[in-house]
Formats: structure tokens, C-alpha cells, sequence
């Protein structure tokens, strides 16, 4: 096995500018004049299994992207643990598999875990998804890279508003962190930009995978008149399987779930993560830096939307490719002020645009105003 | 802005669909485990064998386009489980306790080894019958659309609670479930009833997995029980060993279990941690309610490890 | 692999003094665990090795990765005992009140909120109390909450006849729902963004690693525990008292046992080992309490302690042989494209072996001095 990038500490030069937007633009690695196409071996580590028609496949398959390219032997373990057992399986990755770059693709894996074990192996590289790394703070051979998906909720939300007759559209949640809440809040906020009156209604399940909750969760919501369902759980197959059975709509999740229920599928909030993994190994085989705060949108190729289904109207699908066609210019904002939470407080000030890049949206912890839940 | 939802009717109508969609899989399983112990042995086991159950019924039912022979594949893997622990504790000092924890992680580990290829594709669903017509409300319709299992399920429990009572065969697991030795006596071999009886509560633990897989959420994947299998077990500890108690403890975990949804559906937002927990609170405290240290054992067959 | 309880101790066979037939019994008695043991383990690799070739795989080639990566290397041997430690105690949480007849299943509550305790009791000496004194004071609350949760399974089963093993399993999945509840709500650290934890414990404050390896505390804690619970059980009163109150509970009562002291104390003490795992998984691995307390120790720690035929010496190597395999695990997934799973199967079909090997225990002549040609040895029989 050989290693990876023949860098030591002393090459690194002092950290620039991080919180930059897109891809590539925090460069904190000194380039190496390495031969192009070194030798490379990739760990993949995810939280569950790693075929769950959701969030941990659709890392897997950017995986298997990557596992074609030239010169990449990719490891993968599943099933590890937020504990002890995920330290040691980057380290084992290390030590026995000669590993030189590790993506740990859970969110409880970023503190303590990875941070632990990068501080340990300063000649490794480890990227961490959704993680919000800090300059100065987290390690140098550390960062994080994630999407911004709730552009595809707030396209998901347009949809909801045209499809919904009750004008209640539900959200099944897994646990109250920002990403979640941030997609709760653009998907409402899609469905508002076509009809104000929409209400939201969300149900935590607290657990990212827990199959019968989600059924009751989707039967709840459409009870009490959801016509429109969609969610931000680990595996989404339940969830669309359950709202479609009882006649609802429903938008998608981390994957394309439309042959689950081809009628009802409207669209779907879908990550690319090929695109991002591709980027980072061309990179890493080159010799040139790797990003420590990297995010990315649709026009970034981070996240795409699924293909429109028949319940989309041609009003909807007008608006849907209009926005779309803006968010791919990069100029297109989810959260322009002013916006009320849910309890009557201002959180985005009139006037005040929040660009898809803005940092605060990465610590959102409230719901808007139309969401009927609660954040605790 | 027109209101199709029903407002707080919503949570006794969630606690009622709720029971009934949800209690199957502990039905089965509990159903099961009390033949089996009432034969003098413990299954703690049966959350593999509900997983092997539901893994099996899938893949059968995907591969042959029949729901119901996915069902019959299920109910023949469960017995074959249910076998090999009988076979096993027939030993002496074997530990059926043990046995079952590790066939546990065994059934386990195996449904989701051969599962691993059926979790894409999509299985025909077991039908289930509308009872709701009546209504116009489509979430009474809902709650009403009944699967064929849950009354197969209903049915078995006054079946066997009669066959417990008044037949034969209820006599002879009786009486080896409360002493070998009397069993003996009687000319009855012990582990061959507690063979049988453990692969019949094994093929039962199976349906229920399968109910789990092929109707309610209906999916198959690795998460697709969260410890109903071994919760069910427990519930046969509650319910005394008696068929209709198993029935209706069933139920009520399955109704309480609807609460924690139900309530964040109509509002009440906060603290739906300790909601979630309501069927563990309520069981608990039925429990602690109805039992008491002279008369703690009624109902419990003798030879039992765990009531020992 | 177990060491059995009732043989005669080594002090008291030198006594009988000159032959050297004590010195063999001595050692055929201690011999039959550790044969009977690993044959069983050999029996059930042959039988995970039918497997593996039925799937097309090579199980050549998968025993010398498991070897690889559970005790190939000194790094190896780390990564299993690092997996070993937090079944350590909460097979003791299973194994002590087992000496009872009591099965508790439930020691994954006293984990999770012996964490939270810990953590909650940290919070606000952090910064101004010397870790010296806020670690032990982290165990206590860890152990004291654990002890609480587990105790109160003891207590029911008392004073109430509720039975103990369905009241401790309700009890755990009450206890995570509590858990969750708290660190997602009162005791949430705002800035723990997409992982609810409480506030994370200040680099000085945590337990470190053993010097000279890279293995926390929880490790020499976890023996410790084993190696007291040992003594507790063989050589106090208070373990006479439990054995013969686990024989039968009637006849203790009779011969004027507190068995109902005995019943909630010992409980209470199982908890507290388990409460002491979630306190150091708090303390040496997460820096804060979160959901990933819930990691499964408690359940693994069941099979731990069956295994051990809750002895609590035993549950060491026991620990050990499970961390090795859950070590090697990641290796076999990695090269050999083989799902997670295979690991279940191959603890499902050991575990059963091992167990259904129980039934040998006697049955041997070579291990039985009472089967000897001449008389054995006084005593010497269980």
C-alpha cells in the first residue's frame, strides 16, 4: 500500500481565509509537486448500512464513483459506531489499509472522533460531511464538505404548494439540529412562495432510522389533512411509501425515490456526492490542496433535484424550472427577511437577504413562521 | 382555506389505528412465545427469528410475486429457528436463556447477510380489508383498513386461549411446562413437546416479522424492527402467559405507541421524547400495579427458567 | 477461558502435602474449562467456515484478516481491548445479579444515564474544581445514577414481585427516552449544532489513555471491577449469602438470609458497574453526553456475561474475544467486500457453539479426578 502525499507538518503553510462559499476557495494546503495519478487509497466510513435507499446509499454510490477512477483502490465499512469503534476504524484504515484520505460521512463522527484521530495522523487527510470546521479550532489536514440541500427542499416546497388542495403539507423529521430544521423551514418556505397560507406540520421521530415511527409519524400528519409529505430521516422508503398508500403526494429525500410510488413522486431533493468525492480525489492525485470548508449548491453539482413526476401541473413546473434556472446562476436566496419564527420572533430582519452561503443558516434553531412544531 | 384534517379526534383515532396497525408483529411473537413457554422453556431469541421472518417473506414474496407465499417461507424459516433451539436446550445444562441471545444475534446477523439484495426492489403487499366503508371520513377508512394477519392474529388468541384450557395437546404443554418429571410420569417426553413448541412459537415470531415486511411500514431494510421481537417476549411475562392477555397487551403498546406522533400532529410539540416513551411507562406501571410479592408467579409454568 | 468457581484453592492442596496428584487435579479441574472452551471456539469457526465457502468466499483468507485485525499487530491488540472495555463492566451489570437467579437485560439504561449524570454533574465544576476532584466526582454520579436504575428492577422484583428482567428491559427504553429528552432540551449546549450533546467537557478533564498504550482507563477500570466482583462473590459473606440465596430464594429465607437487601444490593451494584461504562464513555471517549451513549454495550454485555457463566474473571477474556472479533470486523468488510453482517453470523454461530458445549462439562473422564482409578481428593467435587 502506498502513502498518501509524501507531506509533512512543517509543509503546511499558516491557515488563509476560511467560510468561503464555494468549492476550493479556502486553499490552506501548500501545493505539492506530486506526480499526477499517485496512488491513492480512499476510506468511506458510514453510520448505517450502506444500501438504505437514503442517506448513507447515496454516499455509497458516490464511492462507487470514485472506485473507477484510475489509480483509487476505496475501502468502506458500514454499521460504526459514534464511539471508540469509528476512531479505531480510521485508524485501522490507516494502519492496515494504508489509507490517506478519509471521508467519515456521519455527523457524530466530526467531534470528538475525527478531530482526535487527525490530530494524531497529521499526515492524513480527513473530510468530514456536514460538519462545520473552524479555522484555527479544528486541524489543518481536517475540514468539512456538505450541500445545500435546502435549495432542493425549497424546489420540493414549490411543488407541495401547487399539488396541496388542503393547503397542510407535512415534514417527517428525524431530530431537531439545523440541517434539519433549515430544510423544514426552506420547504415551507416553497410552498409559501406559491401560497402564503400554507402550513407546515412537522413530527420529530428522534432517531434517524426507526421504520414503524416514520409510518405512524406519516399517518399522523395526513390524519390531520398533510397532503403532501416529505422528510429528513435516514431512509426515506418508508416515509414515501406509507404517505403514497394513502393517497398523499410526496417530495423526496437524499435519493431518487420516485419508483417507490411513480404517481405521487413529485420531485425529490437529491445529493451528488460523485460529483464532490471526484473532485477531492482529482485533487488529492494531483498534489493540489484539498479544501477544509468546502459546500456547494445545485450549480455546484453538490445536489440535484429528481426528475418531475406526473402530479407536477404545467403552472408548477413553469415556476420550478423558473427558480431552478435562477439557483444555477448563483443568485437566488431561500431566506430574504423579513421572516418570523413560529413564536412571533424576527429572524431574518426586513430587507436582510441570507444568500445560501450565509453562515448562520448552519446554526438555525428555530422553525419559521406556518411550521407547526417545536424545536425541543 | 379548506380543513380536511380532524383535529383532537385525531388522537384517540390515532391511539385506535395505531393498535391495530402496530400491535400484529407483538401479537405473533407473543402468541408464540407463550406456547413455547408454557412448555417450560424461554425464546429470547425471537427478534432474530422476526427479522429472519421478515427478511425471508420479502425476498420470497419479491422473487414469486405472492405475498402470502412469502408469509408460508416465513413461517417455515421461523420453525426451522425455533427448531434448532429446541433441539439445543434439549441438552442438559444447556441455558435457554443464553441459547436465545445468541440465536438472536445469529438470526440476526443472517437476515441481514442474505437481505442485503432485497432491499431495493419492491414486494407486493399483503391485502387487507376495508371495514371503513361506512364512513366518510377517509381517516376512519384508514384506520379501519384492517390486515387479514391482525384477525388471523385475533382469532389464534381466543383459539388457543380455549386450546390451553380444553384440549389435549393444551393439557400436555401444561403439564410440561410445570414439571419434567410429572410429564414423565404421564409417559410424555418433555423435549420432544418443547421441540414442537418452540418451533411452532418460532414460525409464529416469523409472521409477524413478515407482517412487518410485507404490510406495516412494509418495507424491508435493516432497521425494519426496533426490538419488537424481544419486547413481545416480555409482553408474555405481562399478559401471565395467557393468549387473550397477550392479545390485549399487544394492543395497548401498539395504541400507546401511536401517542407520541398523534400529539405532535395536533400541537402539543414539546417533549415528545417522554411521549415516545409512553407504552414503556404504561406497561411499567401496569405491572407494578397488578403484581405482588406473594402471588407473583400465578400463572407461571414451573419449570420455567426465568420466573424461577 | 472460564475459570470455574467451586475448586479447591491452590493454598489449600499444597496442604495435603508430597503427591503429586492434587498438583494434577488441580490442573485437570482448571483444564476442562479452557478445553472444552476452545474446542467449542474451534467447532464453531469450522462451522462459519462452511458458511463463508457456501457465499464464495475464502475462509482462509477471512480467519487470517480476523487474526489481521483483532491480534495481528500491537496496534490490533489495542483496537480489540478499546472494544473490550465498556463489556467489562456491563457484563457485570448481567453477571452479579445472575449469581442471584436474576436475568437483567437492562444495563443499556444504567449506561445511558449514568453518562448523562456524569455529565451533568461536571457541568458546573468544570473550570473551577481540579479534575482530581471532578473525575471521581463524574463516577460517583454515574455510578449512583446507575446503581438507581438497575436497583430499582432489584427493588420492584422484592417488594412488588414485579419480574425483574421484563421491569429492567422497560426500564432501558425509558431511560434512553430520558436521555434523549435531556440532552436535547434542559441540558443542550447550544453550540453543539448537528450532534445534541451537553457542553463538552474541557480537554483537562478527561480520562486519558494508559500510559504507554493507546487504551483508556476504562480498560484498567473494567478489570479492576472484575477482579473485586470476583472477591465479592467467592470470598465474602455477603456472596456466600448471594449464592445461597440464588440456589433458592425460600430456603435463604428460611435460614434467615436479608434476601431482600441482598436482591436490591446487588442489583444496585450491577447498575453502578454499568453507570461507571456510560460515566467513562462520557469521560475518555465522547467529552459529553450524547445519543451516541445508546452504542448497544449494554445488550453486548448480556452475551458477555452468558458466556462468562457469569464468573466474573471469566468476563475478561470473554470481553476480549468479542472485542477482537468486533475489531476484525471492519477489516474483513473492507477487503473482503463482505457486509457487516458476516461479523453477526460469525458471534450468532460461536455463541451458540460455546454454549450448546456447555453440555460437555462432566461428561470427560480425563477432567474428572472423581473418576480416577484411585479415590479423588476430598472436597474437590462441586
Amino acid at each position: 500500500m502506498t502513502k498518501f502525499l509524501p507531506m509533512n507538518r512543517r509543509s503546511f503553510l499558516q491557515t488563509t481565509a476560511a467560510g468561503a462559499a464555494a468549492f476550493g476557495l479556502a486553499p490552506s494546503l501548500i501545493t505539492t509537486p506530486a506526480a499526477a495519478q499517485t496512488a491513492l487509497t480512499v476510506g468511506f466510513i458510514y453510520v448505517g448500512p450502506k444500501d438504505d435507499y437514503g442517506y448513507n446509499q447515496a454516499h455509497a454510490e458516490g464511492a462507487a464513483v470514485i472506485k473507477a477512477m484510475s489509480g483509487v483502490t476505496v475501502v468502506e465499512e458500514e454499521n460504526v459506531p459514534e464511539t471508540v469503534d469509528v476512531q479505531k476504524t480510521m485508524e485501522s484504515m490507516i494502519n492496515l489499509d494504508g489509507a490517506g484520505l478519509i471521508f467519515p460521512t456521519s455527523f457524530g463522527y466530526f467531534d470528538p472522533h475525527m478531530l482526535a484521530i487527525a490530530e494524531k495522523y497529521p499526515d492524513m487527510q480527513f473530510r468530514h460531511c456536514g460538519g462545520l470546521w473552524q479555522e484555527g479550532k479544528n486541524p489543518v489536514n481536517t475540514g468539512s464538505y456538505f450541500g445545500y440541500i435546502g435549495q432542493g427542499q425549497f424546489l420540493n416546497g414549490i411543488t407541495a404548494g401547487y399539488a396541496s388542495k388542503s393547503k397542510k403539507i407535512g415534514f417527517v423529521a428525524a431530530k431537531p439540529i439545523p440541517q434539519v430544521l433549515q430544510n423544514i423551514n426552506s420547504f415551507l418556505l416553497g410552498a409559501r412562495s406559491v401560497d402564503p397560507t400554507i402550513t407546515c406540520q412537522v413530527i420529530f421521530t428522534g432517531e434517524w432510522s426507526l421504520a414503524v415511527k416514520e409510518a405512524e409519524a406519516t399517518n399522523a400528519l395526513i390524519d390531520q389533512g398533510a397532503d403532501v409529505i416529505t422528510c429528513h430521516v435516514d431512509s426515506p422508503k418508508v416515509v414515501v411509501e406509507t404517505a403514497a398508500g394513502r393517497g398523499a403526494f410526496v417530495c423526496g429525500y437524499h435519493a431518487n425515490q420516485s419508483p417507490l410510488a411513480p404517481e405521487k413522486y413529485l420531485t425529490g431533493a437529491e445529493w451528488a456526492w460523485g460529483n464532490v468525492y471526484t473532485k477531492f480525489v482529482t485533487e488529492a492525485q494531483a498534489g493540489t490542496p484539498l479544501g477544509n470548508f468546502v459546500r456547494g449548491g445545485l450549480k455546484d453539482g453538490f445536489v440535484k433535484m429528481s426528475p418531475l413526476g406526473p402530479g407536477v401541473s404545467d403552472e408548477a413546473r413553469t415556476k420550478f424550472e423558473a427558480t431552478h434556472a435562477e439557483m444555477m446562476t448563483g443568485n437566488f436566496a431561500v431566506y430574504k427577511g423579513p421572516i418570523k419564527d413560529n413564536k412571533g420572533g424576527d429572524v431574518v430582519m426586513a430587507g436582510q437577504t441570507l444568500a445560501e452561503d450565509a453562515i448562520e443558516l448552519e446554526s438555525m434553531a428555530y422553525l419559521v413562521e406556518g411550521v407547526i412544531g417545536s424545536t425541543s | 382555506m379548506e380543513d380536511t384534517g380532524i383535529g383532537l379526534w385525531g388522537v384517540p383515532l390515532a391511539i385506535l389505528a395505531g393498535a391495530i396497525r402496530v400491535s400484529t408483529p407483538f401479537i405473533f411473537v407473543s402468541l408464540g412465545e407463550s406456547m413455547t413457554e408454557r412448555s417450560g422453556r424461554i425464546n429470547l431469541g425471537l427478534e432474530g427469528t422476526l427479522v429472519f421472518g421478515a427478511m425471508t417473506a420479502y425476498a420470497v414474496a419479491v422473487m414469486t410475486g405472492s405475498p402470502w407465499l412469502g408469509v408460508l417461507a416465513a413461517m417455515a424459516a421461523g420453525a426451522v429457528f425455533g427448531l434448532i433451539h429446541g433441539w439445543i436446550c434439549k441438552f442438559p445444562k444447556v441455558n435457554d436463556i443464553a441459547i436465545g441471545i445468541a440465536m438472536m444475534q445469529f438470526g440476526l446477523g443472517l437476515a441481514f447477510f442474505l437481505g442485503k439484495s432485497f432491499i431495493q426492489p419492491v414486494a407486493p403487499r399483503l391485502p387487507s380489508i376495508p371495514l371503513g366503508g361506512w364512513s366518510d371520513l377517509p381517516q376512519i377508512q384508514s384506520a379501519l383498513n384492517i390486515n387479514v394477519l391482525f384477525v388471523i392474529g385475533a382469532l389464534l388468541a381466543v383459539a388457543l386461549w380455549w386450546a390451553f384450557r380444553n384440549t389435549r395437546v393444551g393439557l400436555i404443554l401444561r403439564v410440561v411446562g410445570d414439571s419434567s418429571d410429572a410429564a414423565r410420569a404421564m409417559g410424555l417426553n418433555p423435549d420432544t413437546v418443547r421441540l414442537l413448541a418452540t418451533a411452532a412459537g418460532g414460525s409464529f415470531a416469523a409472521v409477524g416479522g413478515a407482517y412487518l415486511s410485507l404490510y406495516y411500514p412494509g418495507s424491508w431494510n435493516e432497521g425494519i424492527s426496533s426490538g419488537q421481537g424481544l419486547m413481545a417476549v416480555a409482553l408474555v411475562i405481562f399478559a401471565r402467559w395467557n393468549p387473550i392477555g397477550c392479545f390485549l397487551a399487544a394492543l395497548l403498546f401498539g395504541g400507546a405507541g401511536a401517542l407520541g406522533p398523534a400529539l405532535q400532529s395536533v400541537g402539543v410539540t414539546q417533549g415528545y421524547y417522554l411521549f415516545y416513551a409512553a407504552p414503556y411507562v404504561l406497561t411499567l406501571a401496569i405491572l407494578v400495579a397488578t403484581s405482588s410479592p406473594t402471588r407473583s408467579l400465578a400463572g407461571a409454568p414451573g419449570a420455567l427458567s426465568i420466573t424461577k | 477461558m472460564t475459570i470455574e468457581a467451586n475448586t479447591p484453592s491452590l493454598s489449600q492442596l499444597s496442604a495435603s502435602n508430597g503427591n503429586v496428584r492434587p498438583i494434577l487435579e488441580w490442573i485437570a479441574r482448571r483444564a476442562e474449562p479452557v478445553a472444552i472452551s476452545l474446542g467449542a471456539i474451534l467447532a464453531g469457526l469450522a462451522l462459519f467456515s462452511i458458511f463463508i465457502a457456501v457465499v464464495g468466499k475464502s475462509p482462509i483468507e477471512l480467519f487470517k484478516l480476523m487474526y489481521t485485525g483483532g491480534f495481528g499487530s500491537w496496534f490490533s491488540i489495542q483496537n480489540s481491548l478499546s472494544r473490550a472495555a465498556p463489556l467489562l463492566l456491563t457484563a457485570l451489570c448481567v453477571a452479579l445479579p445472575a449469581r442471584l437467579g436474576l436475568v437483567i437485560i437492562g444495563g443499556e439504561g444504567a449506561v445511558v444515564l449514568g453518562g448523562v449524570a456524569a455529565a451533568a454533574a461536571a457541568l458546573p465544576l468544570t473550570g473551577s474544581v481540579s479534575p482530581i476532584i471532578v473525575l471521581p466526582v463524574m463516577a460517583i454520579a454515574g455510578m449512583l445514577m446507575g446503581g438507581i436504575w438497575i436497583g430499582m428492577a432489584g427493588l420492584l422484583r422484592h417488594y412488588r414481585g414485579v419480574n425483574e428482567t421484563i421491569a429492567s428491559l422497560l426500564l432501558a427504553y425509558i431511560a434512553i427516552a430520558l436521555m434523549n429528552h435531556v440532552i436535547e432540551g434542559p441540558l443542550r449546549d447550544p453550540a453543539s449544532l448537528n450532534k445534541p450533546s451537553t457542553a463538552p467537557l474541557p480537554p483537562e478533564y478527561l480520562l486519558g489513555n494508559i500510559p504507554g498504550m493507546d487504551v483508556n482507563w476504562g480498560l484498567v477500570i473494567g478489570i479492576l471491577a472484575c477482579i473485586l466482583s470476583w472477591i465479592l462473590i467467592e470470598a465474602t459473606s455477603f456472596g456466600f449469602a448471594a449464592r445461597i440465596a440464588g440456589g433458592n430464594v425460600r430456603a435463604a429465607q428460611i435460614q434467615g438470609l436479608p434476601v431482600g437487601r441482598l436482591i436490591v444490593g446487588f442489583t444496585a451494584l450491577a447498575g453502578s458497574f454499568a453507570g461507571l461504562a456510560g460515566m467513562i464513555e462520557v469521560a475518555a471517549v465522547q467529552g459529553s453526553a450524547n445519543a451516541s451513549l445508546a452504542a448497544g454495550y449494554g445488550y453486548t454485555g448480556i452475551l458477555v456475561a452468558f458466556l462468562a457463566r457469569h464468573n466474573p474473571l471469566a468476563v475478561i477474556p470473554v470481553a476480549i474475544l468479542l472485542g477482537g472479533i468486533d475489531a476484525s470486523g471492519g477489516l474483513i468488510q473492507r477487503r473482503m467486500g463482505l457486509p457487516d453482517a458476516t461479523v453477526l453470523v460469525l458471534q450468532g454461530t460461536l455463541f451458540v457453539v460455546i454454549l450448546l458445549c456447555e453440555t460437555l462439562y462432566g461428561r470427560f473422564k480425563i477432567f474428572n479426578p472423581d473418576l480416577w482409578k484411585t479415590p479423588a481428593l476430598k472436597g474437590g467435587t462441586v
